[in-house]
């Protein structure tokens, strides 16, 4: 074996930088080409661009279940579905917003900036990356196919038994439910492994840990909290399956099992949920506010400090889901207090945001005037948020209307109106392109009016008694007029997002093209042109301060000396971000993706059979084997330690 | 870069390769460790709530699980770990036959584990079907042997590596001692799930 000299191998530097040093680097990162590079590629863009767009399908797939339940909700006594089909309809429609689109579109926002955000060659642990996403995608299909097969699963995105257990859900639709839960829950998981460790591991020299960027710390701490609380609704669907397939007794109370033992567990994860699909938006408002204000974000410690105290107090309250179960008095107590509580830390972040625009000098492009819709809608969500909190008011309140106006204020207010002001703002980062202006002005009004017109009515309609999940209510009860507005509503705002959707294609092969900074923003992901090369950076960047571009407008200072002819990465140590190793990153590989499909069909084939657990190990033993096994001669560095 | 640099330090004699907290590879493992944890710390939850609707635990009729099986598996995992502090010890020194040494003595010993892990099944005095119960107790015993499992079926394929000529890169003796690692977390799981499965019956009748 030829040993190299540490001194031989090609490394960027005086000697190597400009054009051949983009030529040396893309050569080593580039994926494969054609289709074959298509299904075997690591870059963490690539996985986060392909989980966005199936994500977004699965938002329109979803968006158009809720129009069909609009439909039928217009007038009282329709008969345009039967209550069976419109029970699977909100089931799928509940389950494909939080499963399908929310949380994944999410991690994939992170997966795609955190690695830009801290001058990093490459998200840790690609392999795992790529994994997740083709996991991601068989959950969906297992669910979108069932629900087309008329196996869609009928029991609510909370799957509560015993409806859902074997007394009652008879068939295989809950079971569908369960499995799709396994599936994104593993993907999930998985990329919180990736997003904990590659923040932690590869930040930029310098970038301690109160240099991050918000939306760092906000994926930091999403990723901790998905660690910490999917775990508890993936034993809980691992329970209910053994309950329906092989009769274990976990939730069936004739057998002394209990079925608010589903509830605790699932809400364990449920309320947290929740938190991991807003927080994201708090970062994306965090960045957008600080760009188009041009000041870094107001009190910095305190909106970082409220995005851990929101993920700390996430995991306290859980039980506010189940007041109308009957607890004791001081579980009634403890859990109104903490939900009470979160509205500090959230109260905080909304003034640090406006004093960060009052205090600056605010442009409000597109993104911008997202951010003001968000706060605008969240406010009003939390404050009805802070409402049923209170017991006596949430079992008047219970399954009502009430409820699914404040969970739509909350989810889309605070999560997908800054998602959409996240699409705009690094819109020419993922293209190359501007989203175009008019049209993305246009589609913010119709979407927020819609909004409002779709969601505000159903506050009366839940304080008059109309209860959710019914396929329709009879005549003379007073909640026809506010119905037909909500549907009225549903189509303007089903109008507005599809306006953005239309924008972003048309932007896409037309729009004007943006350069590596449009918005002159301070984070390290626009130090490198839009779209970013494979390799991120030719050069590691060195930070001194929480807005490094704005700081070092003349020269960005930046570290050399990675080898260009092998995927290396620069760590560095967790607190400080002091240069500390080289290590590789893996290559591209088919294997996660046979990994994946092996998973697949051990889990749809074990909601037939407990029997194709075991035996489905031994595919995916052997293609987690083929993926771990070093593909290449080993090349020792003579480097000392 | 599409901004103008200055250059301001070099990287290329860092080290390529580091144990414990400065490699990628610990921080995964450390994750993953937080993954399981949690997903043990949950089915500890469900079995006192199961608990707190019984009469007695076991319910009567039932006997506790009997002690031998569960017994002896606890005390081989907890010799297990003389040969796992060695391998760690040996690939933190690049001590390659130390490695195949103690990396196959400790897979003897899991062989060992597996047949008194199926042994304890047979031992539990109750089937998962008869009540909550049963099902709980099952349920904890199988999360356990799924992780352990899992975790030998990793240590084969990485002993088999290590006797390929892919032990001469640095990084595989990482990989050894982070398995090391692992293997503390699969026997300090057992320890309250031995408790719980065995002995909270007993005290609780």
């Amino acid at each position: 074996m030829t040993v190299l000299s540490g001194k031989d191998l090609p490394r960027d530097g005086e000697m190597l930088q400009g054009v051949a040093l983009h030529a040396r680097l893309e050569a080593t990162w580039r994926r494969e080409p054609g289709f074959w590079g298509w299904l075997t590629t690591v870059d963490h863009k690539d996985v986060a661009r392909r989980y966005i767009v199936t994500a977004l399908i699965f938002l329109a797939l979803g968006g158009v279940l809720a129009l069909a339940m609009r439909l039928q909700l217009a007038k009282p006594e329709n008969a345009l579905m039967g209550p069976d089909r419109y029970n699977q309809i909100f089931t799928m429609h509940g389950t494909t917003m939080m499963f399908l689109f929310a949380v994944p579109v999410m991690e994939a926002m992170s997966v795609f900036l955190v690695p830009l955000m801290i001058g990093t060659r490459a998200i840790s642990f690609p392999r795992l990356n790529a994994f997740s996403y083709w996991v991601y995608l068989s959950g969906g299909l297992l669910l979108w196919v069932a629900f087309v097969l008329n196996v869609g699963p009928d029991v609510g995105w909370f799957a509560y038994p015993p409806l859902a257990g074997p007394e009652y859900g008879t068939g295989k639709r809950a079971d569908v439910w369960a499995q799709m839960v396994t599936f994104t829950e593993v993907a999930a998981l998985c990329i919180s492994v990736e997003i904990v460790a590659t923040i932690l591991k590869q930040r930029a020299p310098g970038m301690t840990l109160a240099r991050m960027p918000v939306f760092v710390w906000v994926s930091l701490v999403v990723s901790l909290m998905v660690i910490f609380s999917m775990p508890a609704v993936t034993l809980a669907s691992g329970f209910l399956l053994s309950d329906r397939l092989v009769g274990t007794h976990f939730f069936n109370p004739f057998e002394h099992g209990d079925a608010l033992l589903w509830q605790h567990l699932f809400w364990f994860f449920g309320h947290p949920e929740v938190y991991i699909i807003f927080l994201p938006g708090a970062g994306f408002v965090s960045e957008i506010v600080a760009t188009f204000s041009r000041r870094p974000v107001f009190a910095y410690p305190a909106v970082v400090l409220a995005v851990v105290a929101i993920g700390l107090l996430a995991f306290g309250l859980w039980v506010h889901h189940m007041f109308a179960t009957g607890l004791p008095r001081l579980g009634y107590s403890f859990f109104t207090a903490a939900s009470m509580a979160v509205a500090i830390p959230s109260g905080i972040q909304i003034f640090c945001w406006i004093a960060t625009m009052w205090s600056g000098r605010p442009r409000f492009e597109v993104p911008m005037l997202w951010v003001v819709g968000f706060i605008v809608t969240f406010v009003l969500g939390g404050i009805t948020g802070v409402m049923l909190a209170s017991v006596p008011l949430d079992l008047q309140l219970h399954d009502t209307y009430f409820v699914v106006a404040h969970f739509h204020y909350v989810l889309i207010g605070g999560a997908v109106f800054p998602l959409l002001g996240a699409f705009a703002y690094w819109f020419p980062k993922f293209t190359g392109r501007m989203m175009g202006d008019g049209l993305g002005r246009l589609s913010f009004w119709i979407t927020f009016v819609g909004f409002h017109l779709t969601f505000a009515p159903m506050h009366w309609t839940g304080v008059m008694g109309m209860p959710r999940r019914v396929y329709t209510y009879p005549v003379g009860m007073g909640w026809d007029q506010l119905n037909l507005l909500s549907t009225a509503g549903a189509f303007v705002l089903a109008t507005g997002v599809l306006l953005f959707l239309v924008n972003a294609a048309v932007s896409i092969a037309r729009g004007r093209v943006s350069g590596p900074n449009p918005w002159d923003a301070a984070g390290l992901e626009w130090a490198t042109s839009s779209p970013p090369p494979p390799y991120n950076f030719a050069h590691i960047p060195v930070v001194s301060s929480a807005s490094p571009l704005w700081d070092n407008r003349h020269h960005l200072p930046v570290m050399t000396g990675l080898r260009v002819d092998d995927r290396e990465l620069l760590l560095t140590t967790v607190m400080e971000a002091k240069p500390d190793l080289r290590e590789p990153s893996p290559e591209p590989t088919i294997w996660p993706l046979v990994a994946a499909a092996a998973t697949g069909g051990t889990f749809v084939a074990s909601i037939f059979t407990p029997w194709a657990v075991v035996i489905g190990a031994v595919p995916v033993a052997a293609a987690l084997t083929f993926w771990f096994w070093p593909k290449v001669a080993p090349t020792p560095e003579p480097v000392a330690e | 870069m599409s901004v103008p640099v200055k250059f301001s330090g070099d990287l290329a004699e860092l080290p390529t390769h580091a144990y414990g907290h400065r490699s990628l590879t610990w921080w995964g493992v450390v994750a993953f460790f937080m993954i399981e944890g949690a997903g043990f710390a949950f089915a500890i939850a469900s079995y006192f709530f199961l608990m707190g609707n019984e009469q007695g635990w076991p319910p009567s009729r039932f006997e506790p699980p009997s002690l031998l099986a569960g017994t002896l598996f606890t005390i081989v995992i907890l010799l297990s770990e003389i040969p796992n502090t060695l391998v760690k010890r040996a690939a933190e020194k690049k001590d390659l036959r130390a490695v195949h040494r103690y990396m196959l003595i400790l897979l003897a010993i899991c062989l060992v584990l597996g047949a008194l892990r199926a042994w304890e099944f047979l031992l539990l005095n109750v089937w998962w079907t008869d009540n909550a119960y049963g099902s709980i107790i099952w349920a904890l015993l199988f999360l356990h042997a799924t992780h352990f499992v899992t975790d030998f079926g990793d240590s084969v394929v990485l002993a088999a590596l290590m006797f390929t000529r892919h032990a001469a890169e640095s990084r595989r003796y990482v990989d050894v001692a982070e398995n090391a690692m692992y293997w503390r977390f699969v026997w300090l799981t057992w320890l309250p799930l031995y408790v719980l499965i065995y002995w909270v019956p007993r005290w609780a009748a």
